[in-house]
């Protein structure tokens, strides 16, 4: 197990190498005011609900507490990691799945707000005024996807690996989808209008979202791996008890 | 379970390598930058109307601050993994010892 460790650090790290250009995220300013707004308040009874579920973690389940902390710092690490694709651009993967199949879109939604608001003011990445955008394409539409994917998967009786790997994976992509749909309403084609724009951005992001998807997905399914094994020896606690049918 | 993350971490580590060995030449910008041209393109009259408060002055203090972000996730994933085990470990050393000084051996 300390190797296993090991080697999910020594993985993480081996990705730290500089990376150029930005990635992802409705860039600053992007976004026209009054679309800024209402994703701003579409974003916010998701982001209320988020914060009481976080309170509610830290107050009457505290042995929670550094689980939420590791799907935090998942999601850290991961939207930072621009990862060059296919498609000969580089994009980054999300992190959400994980803390979506732990805790619940809700929560995701806070914990990517966070990393938002940190890319946003310290690397120019997003922005400020499409925060609100970006959480919801990233913290709301991708948790939520990938939350329902993960209980789909579980109500098919499909093992918990594939469930894990499905819904982090589809939950980047869906993340992207939703960003394409966001730009595509704000800049619709002016002759074609809402689909071809929605089809053009969806263009440039799904061909290199996608083994970044897959990254993802493989990553997730390494920390769950390994929180399930903690599980098993009894050294943790999960918040949900599925995870038992492939780990006896 | 410890051979499939080795497994899953190499087969990762192939995708992101695989693009860098097949596009020779390929800039490897980001999505987010060709997103811009795109909306130039649909809507050339579109002026951003806010940019961003601060930004890295170099591409370098970019990835600093990037591979900053990282290491703090990392940094927490290998604690919590590791606090974990040693809380574990640390119990079963408590135990060993109680152990130990029941059958006298301690105390020699």
């Amino acid at each position: 197990m300390k190797t296993n460790q090991r080697n999910i650090i020594l993985g993480i790290l081996i990705f730290l190498y500089p990376a150029t250009a930005n990635a992802m995220h409705i860039m600053e300013g992007f976004l026209p005011k009054e679309h800024s707004i209402a994703w701003f308040i579409a974003a916010l009874p998701f982001l209320i609900f988020g914060a009481m579920k976080i309170q509610n973690i830290i107050k009457d389940k505290p042995e929670y507490k550094m689980l939420l902390g590791l799907a935090a710092a998942f999601i850290f690490v991961l939207s930072a990691l621009k990862i060059p694709s296919v498609s000969g651009s580089s994009s980054h993967a999300t992190g959400v799945g994980l803390s979506a199949i732990l805790f619940g879109p809700a929560v995701s939604s806070i914990l990517s707000g966070i990393v938002l608001l940190f890319q946003a003011l310290l690397l120019a990445h997003g922005g400020i005024t499409t925060w609100g955008a970006n959480v919801f394409s990233m913290g709301i539409a991708g948790a939520a996807a990938a939350w329902a994917i993960f209980r789909l998967c579980q109500a098919l009786r499909l093992s918990t690996k594939i469930a894990v790997f499905a819904a982090a994976s589809m939950g980047d992509l869906i993340t992207y989808a939703v960003t394409a749909g966001q730009l595509a309403l704000a800049f619709p084609d002016p002759v074609d209008g809402f689909i071809a724009a929605y089809l053009k951005f969806l263009g440039i992001f799904a061909v290199t979202q996608l083994p970044l998807a897959v990254c993802e997905g493989l990553l997730s399914v390494v920390v769950y791996n390994t929180l399930a094994d903690y599980e098993k020896q009894g050294l943790i606690k999960l918040p949900f008890t599925l995870v038992r049918s492939d780990v006896q | 379970m410890k051979k499939q993350n080795i497994v899953l971490l190499v087969a990762v580590i192939l995708l992101a390598a695989f693009p860098l060995a097949m596009q020779d030449g390929a800039e490897f910008g980001g999505t987010d930058d060709q997103a811009k041209q795109a909306v130039a393109e649909v809507n050339p009259n579109y002026q951003p109307w806010f940019s961003n408060l601060w930004e890295p002055p170099s591409s370098e203090v970019e990835s600093l601050l990037f591979a900053l972000q990282a290491a703090l996730g990392a940094g927490f994933i290998g604690y919590y993994f590791g606090y974990f085990r040693g809380k574990a470990s640390k119990g079963e050393l408590n135990a060993a010892c109680k152990g130990n000084a029941d059958t006298g051996i301690a105390q020699s």
